[in-house]
C-alpha cells in the first residue's frame, strides 16, 4: 500500500491543470483518488504526474443549462446522488451514485472520476449512458464531445486522450423516467456491481418513444444494451414487451467471467436487471 | 427481550450496564495505536515476498536494492539463520524459517526485509531485491495433500501433520467400536442416515488495526523495548528474549490500544522477531506496519476444512450416531498453535447432545499461507458440521428441527460435569430451556407461519435454527500438558489468569492484568469487578494491561478467556485487599472486623451508616504505616493467579428469517435473533457488544468471505475490493436475548462470551437458505452463499 515515487502538481485553473498535461509524459488527473490511489498503492499504475484538480474552484457544481444539465468534474458521488436537478433528470445517475462505493467514498468520489475510470462493475457509467449523457473532454487545443456509448471503450479505458481532461458531464432533459437497480457483491445494493442496468424510457402517446439502457458488470466495459433499448422501443412496455427486450439483453457484448459471476450467470444477471430497470423506470415515465 | 433464569449475582457495579471507559478517548482520536508510537531516529521495513506458492530459490540479488539512496540494511535467511526458527507453540509440522530458507512454500512468504528511512523507500528496495526462482508444482488441494501424491516438505514423512480423533483419551480400538456400531446403525432398516461432505472455507481475519511492530533496543541499557499489535505481548516478550539471547526482563513489549485480533494478533510473528533483532543490529528503533496484502498473505487465516457429516437416526428423531471425518488445511507452516485448532472443534464435536460420536480430523500441510486461530477457532467448524447435518437429518424424516435437537440434548440431570460423548467434562448446562427461551423470544410459530404463507405467495423465506455449545476460558492449568501454556517460548506459564490490586494513597484504585484486550472492553469490565468488591466508584478504577514491564506475568487475550480467568484472579484480589482494609479500618472505626460493611465508596460499621471512612482515609494510615497498629503490615494492594478447574462451557440457540430472490440469488438477511448463555454478566452491553461482532463474522462467513487460491497457490481474494466484509449496512438489527446458567468453575458464575456468536451463526444462516429453497429440491449449498451458488444450486435443483 505504498506507490512508487510520483511527482504532485495542484493548478489552480483549469488552463494550468491542461498545460501540465501536456508537456508531462505519463501524467494522470486526480480527483476524488478513491479508484487511483488504490491503484497506485497496490503498485498496480504509477504515474509520473498527479495533476490534481481538485483545488480548481468552480468545477464542483451541477448546473441547469436549460435543455440539460451539466455535472462539474469535482462534483462528488453524494452531490448526484442528492441533488435535485440529478434526482430530477439523471435519476438513474442518481440512483447509480447512491450505491457507490460507502458513505466516505461517497463525499470524496466524483462522479466524472468514475466515469473517467471506466471501470465495468462502477455503477454510474450505465447510469450516464442511459440518462443520454454527453462527456465533454477539454484539451489545451478546446473541446471536443463525446457520447456516453462511445465513452468506455475497454477494460478501464475510456475515449480520453492522455492531455484530456473530462470538465463536465450533460444530460439532457429528456423528460420520461429512469432507473438503475443491480446485484451488489454484498448482496442487494451492497458494493461493487456483480451485474446491473440503467434504463430511460419516455412515453410517446402510449407507446415508448424513446429509450436507452445502460449495462454494467457484464462485459469488459460499461456499455449501452442496444438489442434490448432496440427492442424496448416502439412497445407499449406490457410484462411481455419488458421480456423480450430484456432477452436481448447482451446482444453484441462481450460477458465475461469474474469472481462473483460465470458467463452463463451474468448473463442471465443481464436479463433480470435490464427488466427490473426497465419496470422501475417504466414506473416514472 | 431478556430470560433470566437460576440464580444471578448482579449489583449495582457487576450486572450493571457500565458504558465503555475505553471510549471517549478512541472516539475523539485520540488513542494511540502501535502505528502512532513515534521514536525518534527511527527506520522502516519491507519485505520481498514471494509471489509463487512452491519454489525453489536460486539466488538473492541484493546489491541494487542496498544501494539505493536511503537504504540502510538488506537482510537474507544467511543473515539470520543462526536465530533458528519461529517458535511455535504446538511445533507439530514444519516450523517457519524467519526468512525463507532456499525455498518459498507459499505465496508471500517473506524473502528478504529492507531497512530505510521510511516505508515508501523500503518498499521501493524490497521491489528491487531480485529473487531467481524456480516454480515448482504447489499442492493446495486438501484432499490431494492428503494422499501425499507430492510432499508440501521434503523434510516430512508427510503432509498429514496430525489426527484429532473422538472420543477423545479413549483408545484406539474403543474409537473404533464407537465408529462400528455407528455403520452397524446405518445398516438397520428402522434407521435413516444422512450425510454431506461440506466446505468450511478459509478466512481472512481483517482486524480494522492491521498488525504494526515498532522495536527499540538501547545497547547501553541492555533493553529491548517493543511496541506491537498483539493480543499475547507476554508471550511475545518470552518469545522474543529466547531467540534474540536476552534475558525475559531485558524485553518490555507493550500492546498499546489494540483495533482487533480475533486472533490473528494471537501469534508470535517472524516480522516482529526481525524488526526487533534489526534494532539491535543497528542501533536505532525500527518499524513495520503491514499492508492490507500482507494482512491477507502473510498474517495467519482461519478455518480452511472439507468434511463429511453424517447422522444415523431413527424416523422418529433420535439420533444414534454422529459421524465428522474432516480434513483441516494448515498451511506451508505451522505457527503458534496451529494444529491445535481443529483440536479445539473436537471439545465441541458432539455439540449439546448425547448421541455417541465418532469425530476425525486430519491436519495437513499445504502450500498455503498458515492458518491459526480466527474467532471461534475450530469450534465454528465442528459446530457447523454438527448443525447442518441435523437440520438435513430433521428435514428427511419430516421433525420439527427443534423438536429433533431437543430430543437429543444431554439432559440437565448430567450437569453440573457432564461428560460429552466426545470425551469432555462441561461445567454446567440448561439446553432444552435455552431452546424454549429462544422459540418463545422470536415466535417460532408463528415464523414457519409467516413463511408458509410467503411460500403460498411464491416467496422463498427461510427459518433457520442451530444451538451450539462452546468451550471456553481454556483451564485448567493442566493443559499445558497438551500444548496450551507459553513453554515453548521461554516462559513456562499455563492459562491461568492474573490480576494485581492497588487501593492508591487517594482512594483510587489501579488495576494491572495479564490480558492483551484488543477492544473487549477490560477497562470497563475490570472496573466493575473492582467496584463491586471494594466498593470503589468504577470512574475511580484505573486498568492497565498489555504493558509486560508493569502487568503481572498474563496469558493475553483470547479464547473468550479473559473474564472468566483474569477477571477471577482481579475479583480475588479484590477481596484480598478488601480483607487487609478492613483491619485498617476496623482501627479506625474502633470497631471489630467482622462488623466493617464496605459501601460508596468507603467502610462503615455495619448498622452504622454514620460510623464511616472514606477509602482515602484508609489509605491514608495503610501508606504511613506508623498509623498502623503494632504489627499490621502496610500497603493495599494483593496479586493473584487464578486456576481455575475447568473451562467453561457457554451456549445458545439462534434463529435467522431470510429471503431468497430466485431469480438472482441473493440472500436477504431479514432478522437474527439469538438466546445465548455464558452464565452471569458483567456488563450487559458489552456482552451484547460481543455478540453483534460475532454474529457479523458469522454472517461474513455465511455470506460473503472466502480466502480463495487458485490451483497454483494464487490468493485470489488478497485485497478488500475481492474480499467482501459484512458492515452495519448488510446487518438487520440483531434481537438479542440471554437465559442464565451460572458457572460453577469460577465464583462470579461468569462463561466467555466473546467467541459466541460467531460459533452460533454461520450455519444458521445456511440452515435458513436451505429451508427457504427447500420447495425447489435444494438440499445444501456451500459458505459463502454468495448470489452466483446459490442460483447456481437452484438451477441444479430445478433441471
Amino acid at each position: 500500500m505504498y506507490p512508487r515515487p510520483f511527482e504532485y502538481v495542484a493548478p489552480k485553473t483549469l488552463d494550468e491543470a491542461l498545460a501540465v498535461l501536456d508537456q508531462t509524459e505519463d501524467a494522470k488527473v486526480l480527483s476524488g483518488g478513491m479508484s487511483l490511489l488504490g491503484l497506485m498503492k497496490l503498485r498496480l499504475l504509477s504515474p509520473g504526474t498527479l495533476v490534481d484538480i481538485g483545488r480548481i474552484p468552480g468545477l464542483d457544481q451541477i448546473e441547469d443549462r436549460g435543455d440539460h444539465i451539466a455535472i462539474g468534474a469535482g462534483v462528488t458521488h453524494g452531490t448526484t446522488a442528492v441533488h435535485p436537478l440529478t434526482t430530477e433528470h439523471a435519476t438513474a445517475l442518481a440512483q447509480a451514485a447512491s450505491w457507490t462505493g460507502d458513505v466516505q467514498v461517497r463525499n470524496r468520489g466524483t462522479t466524472c472520476g468514475s466515469l473517467a475510470h471506466a471501470d465495468t462493475a462502477a455503477d454510474q457509467p450505465a447510469g450516464a449512458i442511459a440518462c443520454g449523457a454527453t462527456m465533454v473532454a477539454r484539451s489545451s487545443g478546446g473541446e471536443r464531445e463525446i457520447p456516453s456509448a462511445d465513452f468506455f471503450v475497454d477494460t478501464l479505458t475510456s475515449a480520453l486522450a492522455p492531455n484530456e481532461i473530462l470538465v463536465e458531464v450533460r444530460i439532457p432533459k429528456g423528460g420520461g423516467g429512469s432507473a438503475y437497480d443491480k446485484l451488489g457483491r454484498r448482496g442487494g445494493h451492497s458494493d461493487y456491481a456483480v451485474a446491473g442496468a440503467a434504463a430511460w424510457v419516455r412515453r410517446d402517446n402510449g407507446t415508448i418513444g424513446d429509450a436507452r439502457i445502460g449495462l454494467t458488470g457484464v462485459g469488459t466495459a460499461p456499455s449501452l444494451a442496444a438489442g434490448s433499448t432496440e427492442a424496448i422501443i416502439g412497445t407499449d412496455g406490457s410484462p411481455e414487451a419488458i421480456a423480450a427486450a430484456a432477452a436481448r439483453a447482451v446482444e453484441g457484448v462481450t460477458v465475461l467471467e469474474d469472481l462473483y459471476g460465470s458467463e452463463d450467470y451474468k448473463r442471465h444477471l443481464a436479463t433480470v436487471y435490464v427488466a427490473r430497470a426497465l419496470e422501475q423506470a417504466l414506473a416514472r415515465a | 427481550m431478556t430470560t433470566t433464569m437460576g440464580p444471578t449475582t448482579t449489583t449495582s457495579a457487576l450486572g450493571g450496564v457500565v458504558r465503555r471507559k475505553e471510549d471517549p478517548a478512541l472516539i475523539q482520536g485520540y488513542g494511540k495505536f502501535t502505528d502512532d508510537i513515534k521514536r525518534t531516529g527511527e527506520v522502516s521495513v519491507a519485505f520481498t515476498r514471494s509471489p509463487f506458492a512452491h519454489a525453489r530459490i536460486n539466488s538473492i540479488d541484493t546489491d541494487a536494492a542496498k544501494a539505493m539512496r536511503g537504504v540502510h540494511a538488506v537482510y537474507t535467511i544467511e543473515d539470520v539463520r543462526h536465530l533458528g526458527l519461529l517458535l511455535a507453540q504446538v511445533p507439530v509440522g514444519a516450523l517457519r524459517p524467519l526468512l525463507a530458507d532456499g525455498m518459498v512454500n507459499h505465496v508471500g512468504e517473506a524473502v528478504a526485509m529492507v531497512v530505510a528511512d521510511n516505508r515508501y523507500l523500503a518498499q521501493d528496495a524490497a521491489d528491487a531485491v531480485i529473487v531467481d526462482y524456480d516454480p515448482l508444482e504447489a499442492v493446495i488441494d486438501l484432499k490431494d495433500a492428503l494422499s501425499d501424491r507430492m510432499k508440501v516438505h521434503d523434510s516430512l514423512d508427510s503432509n498429514l501433520l496430525i489426527s484429532w480423533v473422538g472420543p477423545f483419551g479413549a483408545e484406539p480400538e474403543a474409537q473404533q467400536q464407537v465408529k462400528a456400531d455407528i455403520d452397524a446403525a446405518k445398516e438397520r432398516d428402522d434407521t435413516v442416515t444422512v450425510s454431506q461432505e461440506m466446505v468450511n472455507q478459509r478466512l481472512i481475519p481483517v482486524a480494522i488495526e492491521p498488525r504494526a511492530v515498532v522495536a527499540d533496543y538501547n545497547k547501553g541499557y541492555g533493553a529491548l523495548t517493543v511496541f506491537s499489535s498483539s493480543q499475547i505481548p507476554h508471550a511475545l516478550a518470552g518469545a522474543l528474549g529466547k531467540t534474540l539471547g536476552l534475558l525475559s526482563n531485558q524485553v518490555r513489549v507493550v500492546a498499546p490500544e489494540v483495533g482487533g485480533g480475533f486472533g490473528c494478533k494471537l501469534n508470535v510473528y517472524n516480522d516482529e522477531v526481525l524488526v526487533s533483532w534489526a534494532s539491535m543490529q543497528l542501533g536505532r528503533p525500527v518499524r513495520w506496519t503491514e499492508t492490507r496484502r500482507e494482512a491477507a498473505n502473510s498474517t495467519i487465516q482461519g478455518r480452511g476444512w472439507i468434511g463429511t457429516a453424517t447422522v444415523v437416526g431413527t424416523r422418529d428423531g433420535e439420533i444414534i450416531g454422529y459421524q465428522l471425518e474432516g480434513i483441516a488445511d494448515m498451511g506451508a507452516y505451522t505457527q503458534n498453535f496451529t494444529v491445535a485448532i481443529p483440536f479445539l472443534g473436537l471439545f465441541v464435536g458432539s455439540g449439546q447432545y448425547k448421541m455417541p460420536t465418532y469425530w476425525k480430523v486430519d491436519c495437513v500441510t499445504t502450500h498455503t499461507n498458515t492458518t491459526d486461530a480466527y474467532r471461534g477457532a475450530g469450534r465454528p467448524e465442528a459446530a457447523y458440521y454438527l448443525e447442518r447435518i441435523i437440520d438435513m437429518f430433521a428435514r428427511e424424516i419430516g421433525m420439527d428441527p427443534a423438536e429433533v435437537r431437543r430430543k437429543n440434548y444431554i439432559p440437565n440431570d448430567q450437569f453440573p460435569g457432564a461428560v460429552s460423548p466426545v470425551g469432555f467434562a462441561m461445567d454446567t448446562g440448561d439446553y432444552a430451556t435455552n431452546l424454549d427461551a429462544l422459540l418463545a423470544a422470536a415466535d417460532y410459530t408463528g415464523l414457519l407461519a409467516e413463511r408458509d404463507r410467503a411460500r403460498a405467495e411464491g416467496r422463498y423465506l427461510g427459518v433457520g435454527l442451530a444451538t451450539y455449545v462452546e468451550v471456553c476460558g481454556f483451564a485448567p492449568a493442566g493443559l499445558a500438558e497438551l500444548g496450551f501454556s507459553w513453554s515453548e517460548y521461554g516462559l513456562p506459564s499455563s492459562f491461568s489468569g492474573s490480576g494485581l490490586v492497588r487501593v492508591n494513597p487517594d482512594g483510587t484504585a489501579t488495576v494491572q492484568i495479564g490480558t492483551g484486550p484488543s477492544g473487549q472492553g477490560h477497562e470497563t469490565t475490570w472496573a466493575q469487578i473492582v467496584s463491586d468488591r471494594l466498593a470503589i466508584p468504577v470512574e475511580h478504577v484505573k486498568v492497565r494491561h498489555g504493558d509486560t514491564g508493569d502487568s503481572p506475568m498474563g496469558v493475553g487475550t483470547f479464547g473468550s478467556r479473559s473474564a472468566a480467568v483474569d477477571g477471577t484472579a482481579t475479583y480475588e484480589a479484590s477481596d484480598r485487599v478488601r480483607q487487609k482494609a478492613a483491619k485498617m479500618a476496623a482501627h479506625l472505626l474502633e470497631a471489630s472486623e467482622d462488623d466493617v460493611v464496605f459501601a460508596n465508596g468507603g467502610a462503615h460499621v455495619a448498622g452504622s451508616p454514620d460510623s464511616s471512612v472514606t477509602w482515602a482515609e484508609i489509605a491514608n494510615i495503610a501508606y504511613m504505616p506508623h498509623k498502623l497498629p503494632e504489627g499490621m503490615e502496610g500497603g493495599l494492594e494483593a496479586s493473584v493467579v487464578f486456576n481455575p478447574s475447568n473451562a467453561t462451557w457457554p451456549f445458545g440457540s439462534h434463529i435467522a428469517v431470510v429471503e431468497v430472490d430466485p431469480e438472482t440469488g441473493n440472500v436477504d438477511l431479514l432478522r437474527y435473533i439469538t438466546m445465548d448463555d455464558c452464565g452471569n454478566l458483567i456488563n450487559p452491553m458489552i456482552v451484547a457488544g460481543q455478540v453483534h461482532g460475532g454474529i457479523a463474522q458469522g454472517v461474513g462467513q455465511a455470506l460473503f468471505e472466502e480466502a480463495l487460491y487458485d490451483e497454483a497457490g494464487n490468493l485470489l481474494t488478497g485485497t478488500l475490493i475481492d474480499y467482501p466484509i459484512p458492515t452495519a449496512a448488510d446487518l438487520p438489527s440483531f434481537e438479542l436475548g440471554h437465559t442464565t446458567t451460572p458457572t460453577d468453575v469460577n465464583p462470579m458464575g461468569v462463561k466467555g462470551v466473546g467467541e459466541a456468536g460467531t460459533i452460533g451463526s454461520a450455519q444458521t444462516i445456511v440452515n435458513a437458505v436451505v429451508d427457504a429453497l427447500a420447495p425447489l429440491g435444494v438440499r445444501h449449498i456451500d459458505m459463502p452463499l454468495r448470489p452466483r451458488k446459490v442460483w447456481q444450486a437452484i438451477q441444479e435443483a430445478r433441471s
